[in-house]
């Protein structure tokens, strides 16, 4: 414990160096020794973060504010600009179509989008957790989807979703005849406002599951299996080790996961704009792919800034409520 | 596979073979599908009478020359690596990837720097404001890139202050990227740096070294696993980074591979589906490689995140 004390009551150089610093009045070592202060030491390790997080978060962010109150266009010199109070919000709420169709869309997707993703996680991540013969295979192949650069998997979803090359179409054409069915030309994957919306969804599920199943993983591996043992000698089955002792177990790293997945998942962008750039008809917009279509292909940035700044609410439940979570587990 | 009491083989097949074969065809099978387009003809590719899940014409040239023991080269080239040849041959895919790896290599430096200097402070020293900084670096989730990246090209367009412009410059999006890094990179090594004991830097700070010595010395070689799959987290991160990228950079040479792909590859109506499946392949080839060789740090990387 006197050893923990140590370095609180006055840096943590020994007494000769500290000595042989006075003796010789070399300041460049009094400024080190001033940095063995945590105090000190703290903010300035602390500086290259709140740096980066004041001037490209704290202050974009004040910056978005006051333009969504502005009619800020592209190409429109600041001296033009002009305050428009709350009109851009108000004009969303009240007169834009396609704004309430957003709002829907961003709910139906994530919710979704996270309740597959947990079930099928949880699912993999109890059959990876198994897994013995070619485990690093099997684990960097399903990894896979995650760690590609999503766009460029989205592509072939694509080409997957194609309204005339469809390979699903194909492969379900060639059922119907196999079957004495006749011809069936397919659905419009992308074409139909709802099934384009599922589509996107599906492939956010594909994206998203291996990172629920690899952090359920490595919360499995923390589980002792005496646990298990214990459990199984009192005569619990299969479902209620499940019940009992796995979800239990995992549920810290569950509700991390979670949280995580629903604002990465409700300000998605990426694969919403390469499959459908919002449409058809504007139907499967989400907050992001709206902005960037009212802001950077309407050019009007003011308007656009507002769309994005309603993501701002819904996020910041979810995230106070994480807040709340883990204050509460440490206690 | 873990002993399970009493588990036959026809019930293991059921809850353990099956679901895992087919959680893998689920996973793996759009990277088949980008592979086989991208050697497919595209006369071949809108050919509907022709089964799709097989390349034909590369196919049979290649059955052909192994059975002639005859290699043709300029042959193979055509039917097989017709689009990989204008992908890297007729675009600036090669331009995307190097602006990529440059960008995302020097994102994840300086991530890394701000990360691990403000992970060890938040993890080991006690200062005044400590937990307002845990608490708001916790809170920038708050505002992700989609929520930012309005005001944000307005702030890199006119750099507060010194009044830069470095939009449609790589620069542009090395400041952007550490926003989502250094949070990330910080939450993410302040876990780690407490799982290390604290009578290591004692020690060392005991036998006369400073404490930035000590850090730097004695717990950041220890710290190296976290350290690791931090930086490999930031590399994906950046190289998986889209919209900043479309937002900020105009000039065809400058862009990133994701943003090269889909705007130059996809041409009003035009898809040059080829092309586009053999650049995502070759897109994602530098991450699945740093992830071929460290999953085992990864996973490790998450479970030491997740128990500190």
């Amino acid at each position: 414990m006197t050893l923990s004390k140590l370095p609180a009551t006055g840096g943590g150089e020994s007494d000769a160096v500290r000595l042989a610093g006075i003796r010789t009045g070399w300041r460049p070592q009094a400024a080190l020794g001033l940095l063995d202060r945590p105090g000190v030491l703290g903010y300035v390790l602390m500086l290259p973060a709140a740096f980066i997080i004041f001037a490209f978060i704290a202050y974009p962010f004040a910056w978005g504010v006051w333009m969504s109150l502005t009619n800020k266009e592209i190409g429109m010199p600041w001296s033009r600009v002009s305050f428009v109070g709350l009109r851009n919000y108000v004009v969303l709420w009240t007169r834009d179509g396609v704004f309430w169709d957003t709002v829907w869309n961003s709910f139906v997707y994530t919710a979704i989008a996270t309740a597959v993703k947990w079930v099928l996680g949880i699912w993999l991540a109890v059959l990876l957790n198994r897994v013995v013969r070619f485990k690093r295979l099997i684990r960097a192949a399903v990894l896979l989807p995650w760690i590609i650069p999503t766009v460029l998997s989205t592509i072939a979803f694509l080409w997957i979703f194609d309204p005339d090359f469809s390979v699903i179409n194909w492969t379900l054409r060639q059922f119907y005849v196999w079957m004495g069915w006749g011809y069936v030309k397919g659905p419009l994957w992308l074409g139909d406002p709802f099934l384009a919306l599922m589509s996107v969804t599906f492939v956010n599920i594909w994206r998203g599951t291996p990172f629920y199943a690899i952090a359920f993983l490595a919360g499995l591996q923390t589980i002792s299996p005496e646990l298990y043992e214990a459990a199984a000698i009192d005569g619990a089955g299969a479902w209620q080790r499940f019940r009992r002792v796995t979800l239990p177990g995992i549920k810290p790293i569950m509700v991390v996961v979670i949280v995580f997945s629903i604002v990465v998942t409700f300000s998605d962008f990426q694969i919403v704009y390469v499959l459908t750039r919002g449409g058809p008809a504007n139907s499967t917009h989400l907050f992001a792919t709206y902005a960037y279509q009212v802001a950077m292909v309407g050019t009007r940035l003011g308007l656009g800034a507002a769309i994005s700044l309603f993501m701002f609410p819904v996020l910041a439940l979810v995230i106070v409520f994480q807040l709340v979570y883990l204050r509460r587990e440490e206690r | 596979m873990r002993p399970q009491i009493g588990e036959g083989f026809g019930r293991r097949l059921l809850v353990y073979h099956l679901p895992l074969f087919f959680f893998i065809v689920f996973t793996l099978f759009p990277f088949y599908w980008m592979f086989v387009t991208s050697i497919k003809s595209t006369h071949e590719t809108y050919n509907r009478s022709v089964n799709p899940f097989i390349p034909v014409a590369c196919t049979t040239t290649i059955v052909e020359q192994v059975r002639t023991f005859h290699v043709n080269g300029p042959a193979l080239m055509d039917d097989c690596l017709f689009h990989w040849r204008y992908l890297l041959r007729d675009t600036l895919f090669i331009r995307w990837l190097q602006n990529t790896l440059f960008i995302a290599l020097v994102s994840t430096f300086i991530s890394l720097f701000a990360g691990i200097t403000s992970a060890y402070a938040l993890a080991r020293l006690k200062f005044r404001g400590a937990d307002t900084f845990g608490v708001l670096i916790f809170v920038t989730y708050l505002v992700p890139p989609t929520l930012l990246f309005i005001p944000l090209s307005d702030v890199i367009g006119d750099l507060p202050l010194v009044h830069g412009n470095l939009l449609n410059t790589p620069w542009g999006l090395i400041v952007a990227y550490p926003t989502f890094l250094v949070p990330f990179c910080t939450w993410l090594l302040t876990g780690y740096f407490r799982t290390i004991p604290k009578e290591l830097e004692e020690v060392a700070m005991i036998d006369g070294a400073t404490r930035i010595q000590a850090m730097v010395r004695i717990i950041l070689p220890v710290a190296l696993p976290g350290v690791l799959s931090a930086g490999m987290f930031a590399f994906t991160l950046s190289a998986n980074e889209f919209l900043y990228a479309l937002v900020f950079i105009y000039d065809n040479a400058n862009k990133t591979v994701p943003v090269g792909v889909v705007s130059e590859l996809i041409k009003g109506d035009v898809f040059y589906w080829g092309e586009l499946m053999s650049g995502a392949l070759l897109g994602s080839i530098p991450v699945a490689l740093i992830y071929s060789f460290f999953v085992e740090h990864y996973v490790a990387g998450i479970t030491g995140s997740v128990k500190g």
